[in-house]
């Protein structure tokens, strides 16, 4: 196939077209009669193509991307399982595609219900009272979920709570989620498997401590098997404990955050509940809160009545809104649909599946990459670069590697706890073929490093752009096309 | 075990714990405290095939109503393409992450380039990032971006003519960070400008918040606003309507320093609120404040064009807690229905479409006046697809009388009064249905 | 080994200080440019901006790290380096000849508590 790089705006040529809309019935032009003050005064140079050239322009790009249905993703963190097909079919419903956020109640009940049924089925999944539904994203729920905290305490009168505690560990989501609800961040130091150190915990948690934000298992796919224990320290200072749902998949099936005693958390539907990650959005982030701590989630609000209709519903005992309607709403259908196809039976086999591959793969490729925890992973891991260090080649040269062999590349330098870091998350739906084809990559990657490392440090080869100039992309920062076509013409 | 997302077979299972060191699958559990471990089955739906599903999901579509919508309120019924849907659902795209490994994401690289582009062009800005969540959440964070600006001052003017919904989310978020918002009143349904004036004068002010339309679907006259808060020392940001600005006067014209608004508009189906996408776009000295993804181009070592994240430096996950937002991704799918939306309708159909709108709306106008039942609330005022009325029916009721008759239309933003909207999708004829329906609903 | 200038002033969050009576002129040191790799922009303070030692005055940013500037004295800019706005790289070719900020101190007396060049070696060595 051959190569292309055209921008929209290049294909387009005067006077061409891709729209199509009615005649205007009025015989009126309503535009012209606005008062000049109000007017743009020339019009936008926007894309003149035809319908063909926009969607052959589209194709084109998107054949150049990577994605889960391409190939084998083991993004660590981030969760890149399969994404079924018939939530996509149900989430254009023409039911439900064309409800307008504000119409009377009476008359979309079926969507309220999908909402109601969604929120129940992960309360009942995260054995915590109550979710909403609202927020956007992860980050979003974060957000949403500290201000639950925030609120907590100083509906009590205790103003006096704002520091948050964050494990060093910790994704960088947490400390900026905690700054934008106003909340301070205290730093607790990890034990050198990324655990929680209860002894550096202790003398934090006096009263002005709101809560502690862990993600369990934690970024490096260890569980805190202190949990317990901090959660009865936290909770005896006073603190609440908010749960980071960025790791929840390998525990479907196997434990739920509120019986480890998290009063707040936030799942990502994009991760656990496959809803696709859309090339970095939209997804979803709904927040759960333990009993008592309900009427403070956001506003709007979906209820059932006595009489089993549903109603939307403005609280005045909630934090505000965090959201213009009721959520990304589509997404939601989604992720309902999801849960629906693997049902009571299926959703248990989920954390204990994503473990064993995460399990298989750490343990076939220890010869070659440094393991820097031994015993049992949850649903990731994490390799401190290869073992051999002396070839010189980085976590960054095999990543890209990787890409010359049609995978995509872990979660590199992430964690920071070590210098190498190599994130690798297989997900529940991916094959044992798929793995060992992964391993055996990995290793011939390994060997080589050993014996030709220059291959290696110059990947990729086969991709369709190589190695990219970021140095100058950030130095002199071209985001649109007018100052791409000025750079351009410029530098001639 | 095996299902049909899950694939493992019992074979498979027996050889993965024997290569893993394991006898049986708890094992992989054994650091989980007991009492924690979960030892029952969830109590939710069984497991349904596609059959099923199919047909559960019909059964909930059979309770809601697609209805003539002749309301906004920031939601409005425009034409969706038909090749946008067909685009969106190469898997290529949904299914990818965001683009952190640049050499096998120039896809969607290129089209966040591409959509960065059209808003800019739409607003008059010179940098816009790579979208937000929705319009509400990008006003609170343009409304971070003006207080980081401003260092120390820590006070906000929104203008009550912004809608509620988003006014509720500014609120929310400035609350918990400690910025203090105070409402400057409308008068004769804009901007009380006098009042405007005399707050900046007043001084502490670190930005500014106006919408465009506004609630009322009112083009308001901002003539003179930009130098009052920029001799202030503060910013302004004008929340807009993105495809209205194909007609209006845009934000870098009127002198504001920040664009922000829903890309909703952007033929984006309603779907009950989302998604949609957020936009916030900025002068060139706002750059470096911006939140959340931003694509630059560059190339690679062979000189070939490609695009890149950029300017990653600011963001949560090297700044942590110094960071201006927490954002971490965008609406990165609905910015590509946007660019595709917009490179369809291109330079003249952004045009046709806005006229369209603004005559039907202009009609409706005009023929509700005439029932006798509304009379202008807002005389003169200028406005495109969406106008108020003054009306003394309980708007309420006949809200769900229409709804029984299939309309939707009416939205009461302020008591005693109605909004009605007009998109491209409504008929002459629907309008006069929709005017005789209320009519006959009002005389009974 | 980067290099040390023996006769500035040093603090342990590699800005360096060299005092003209009352005029502290501060920039970063070799080893904080070399750690930070190509630099693409320098968040300087504005002029009359009131700094304070041990607080931050601004930021230096590569490509994929960012580093906060921790000013070594208390005192008001009078002066910044216009040069670093559009060369930044300027800071990796010579980190001391290519200052960031000027600040009228208001204790000359608080830079002879910042580390001399070869204490800032040790810690460079750590």
């Amino acid at each position: 196939m051959k190569y292309y790089d055209k921008l929209i705006f290049e294909l387009s040529r005067p006077g061409r077209k891709g729209y199509s809309l009615p005649k205007n019935e009025y015989g009126t032009d309503t535009l012209a009669a606005l008062p000049g003050a109000l007017k743009r005064e020339e019009k936008a140079e926007l894309p003149e193509v035809s319908e063909l050239e926009v969607v052959r322009h589209y194709t084109n790009l998107s054949s150049k991307n990577f994605g889960v249905d391409t190939g084998f993703y083991p993004l660590g963190s981030c969760t890149m399982k399969y994404n079924p097909k018939i939530n996509e079919e149900i989430a254009a419903h023409p039911g439900f595609l064309y409800l307008h956020p504000l119409q009377d109640e009476r008359t979309v009940q079926g969507a309220l219900e999908v909402y109601y049924n969604l929120q129940k089925i992960l309360s009942e999944l995260a054995g915590l009272e109550e979710f909403t539904l609202n927020p956007y994203a992860g980050a979003h729920g974060e957000l949403t979920g500290l201000m639950i905290m925030k609120t907590y305490h100083s509906r009590r009168g205790d103003e006096k709570r704002t520091k948050v505690i964050v494990p060093n560990s910790a994704h960088g989501t947490n400390p900026a989620s905690a700054m934008v609800a106003g909340l301070q961040v205290v730093e607790v130091k990890s034990k050198p498997n990324g655990s929680i150190d209860v002894e550096d915990l202790k003398p934090l948690l006096d009263d002005t401590v709101a809560g502690i934000m862990m993600t369990n298992p934690n970024t490096l796919g260890m569980f805190e098997t202190d949990i317990l224990e901090i959660a009865r320290l936290v909770h005896e200072a006073g603190g609440l404990l908010y749960y980071d749902g960025a790791n929840l998949n390998p525990l479907l099936g196997k434990a739920r955050p509120g019986d480890m005693g998290f009063d707040i958390m936030h799942i990502n539907l994009h991760k656990t509940f496959s809803t696709p990650h859309g090339g970095g959005g939209p997804g979803a982030g709904p927040v759960g809160v333990r009993e008592g701590l309900e009427s403070l989630l956001p506003n709007p609000k979906v209820i059932k009545r006595e009489d089993g209709t549903f109603s939307v519903v403005n609280e005045d005992g909630a934090l505000g809104n965090v959201s213009s309607y009721l959520g990304n709403y589509a997404v939601i259908m989604k992720a309902y649909a999801y849960i629906l196809s693997l049902g009571r039976e299926n959703i248990k086999n989920v954390g204990p599946m994503a473990t064993l591959n995460a399990n298989y793969i750490k343990e076939n490729l220890k010869d070659d990459y440094l393991l820097p925890i031994e015993g049992v992973c949850k649903h990731e891991f994490v390799f401190d670069g290869l073992k051999d260090k002396s070839t010189g080649v980085t976590t960054l040269n095999v990543a890209k590697r990787l890409l010359d062999y049609g995978f995509h590349a872990p979660t590199i330098y992430f964690p920071l706890l070590f210098h190498e870091s190599m994130m690798i998350e297989p997900t529940e739906t991916e094959s044992v073929e798929t793995l060992d084809e992964f391993i055996e990559v990995m290793h011939r990657v390994a060997k080589e490093a050993r014996e030709t490392p220059e291959l290696v440090k110059e990947a990729p080869q086969t991709t369709l752009v190589r190695k990219l100039d970021e140095t100058t992309a950030a130095k002199n920062p071209i985001l649109t096309y007018k100052a791409l076509k000025q750079n351009e013409n410029g530098s001639c | 075990m095996s299902n049909r997302y899950i694939p493992h077979t019992d074979e498979d299972i027996r050889r993965m714990m024997k290569s893993v060191g394991i006898s049986s699958i708890d094992e992989l559990y054994a650091d989980i405290p007991a009492e924690v471990i979960f030892g029952r089955d969830y109590m939710i739906p069984s497991e349904m095939s596609e059959i099923e599903i199919r047909k559960h999901f019909d059964e909930l579509a059979s309770k809601n109503e697609k209805l003539t919508v002749f309301a906004g309120g920031g939601v409005y019924d425009h034409y969706a393409p038909s090749v946008i849907p067909h685009l969106l659902s190469r898997s290529e795209f949904y299914t990818a992450y965001t683009p952190y490994q640049p050499e096998i994401s120039q896809g969607t690289l290129q089209y966040i380039f591409e959509y960065q582009s059209i808003i800019c062009e739409l607003t008059g800005m010179e940098v816009s990032n790579a979208s937000m969540y929705d319009g509400a959440t990008a006003a609170a964070e343009a409304m971070f971006m003006m207080v980081a600006s401003a260092k120390k001052k820590n006070k906000i003017l929104l203008s009550g003519t912004v809608r509620e919904n988003v006014a509720d989310v500014v609120r929310t978020y400035a609350s918990f960070r400690g910025i203090e918002v105070e409402t400057v009143d409308e008068k004769d349904g804009e901007t009380d400008r006098e009042q405007l004036l005399a707050k900046l004068e007043a001084g502490d002010v670190a930005g500014v918040l106006t919408q465009q339309p506004n609630k009322y679907g009112i083009a308001e006259d901002f003539s003179g606003v930009a130098d009052a808060v920029h001799a202030a020392k503060a910013q302004w940001t004008l929340i807009a309507d993105p495809s209205a600005l194909a007609v209006l006067k845009t934000p870098a014209a009127w002198g504001a320093d920040i664009a922000c608004g829903d890309g909703q508009t952007l033929g984006m189906p309603m779907q009950f609120g989302g998604p949609y996408l957020g936009f916030i776009a900025t002068v060139n000295s706002n750059l470096r404040k911006i939140p959340g993804r931003v694509v630059g181009a560059t190339t690679d070592v062979d000189g070939k064009r490609a695009f890149v994240l950029t300017l990653q430096a600011r963001e949560q996950h090297i700044r942590r807690e110094k960071a201006t937002s927490n954002i971490c991704s965008n609406q990165s799918l609905m910015s590509l229905y946007a660019t595709i939306y917009v490179a369809l309708m291109g330079k003249e159909g952004m045009i046709e479409v806005n006229r369209l709108s603004s005559d039907g709306a202009h009609y409706l106008h005009d023929r509700l006046l005439e029932t006798g039942l509304f009379t202008e609330v807002f005389p003169g005022k200028p406005f495109l697809k969406e106008f108020t009325l003054a009306t003394d029916l309980d708007m309420e009721t006949l809200e769900s009388h229409l709804a029984e008759k299939g309309f939707m239309g009416g939205v009461v933003v302020k008591p005693g009064t109605a909004t009605f909207a007009v998109t491209e999708k409504r008929t002459k004829e629907e309008i006069d249905k929709f005017v005789e329906t209320i009519a006959r609903l009002a005389a009974k | 080994m980067s290099k040390i200038l023996e006769n500035l002033r040093y603090s342990d969050s590699h800005e360096w200080v060299s005092l003209d009576g009352e005029v502290a002129t501060v920039g970063i040191t070799d080893y904080a440019q070399h750690a930070l790799g190509n630099i693409v922009y320098v968040d300087m303070p504005e002029v009359s901006d009131e700094v304070t030692a041990g607080e931050d005055f601004g930021a230096v940013e590569s490509v994929k790290a960012a580093s906060d500037l921790i000013s070594p004295v208390s005192g008001e800019v009078i002066e910044i380096n216009d040069d670093l706005d559009g060369q930044p790289e300027l800071l990796n070719e010579d980190p001391y000849a290519n200052w960031i900020m000027k600040v009228k101190v208001n204790d000359p007396g608080e830079v002879s508590n910042l580390l001399d060049a070869k204490d800032y070696a040790k810690i460079c060595e750590e």
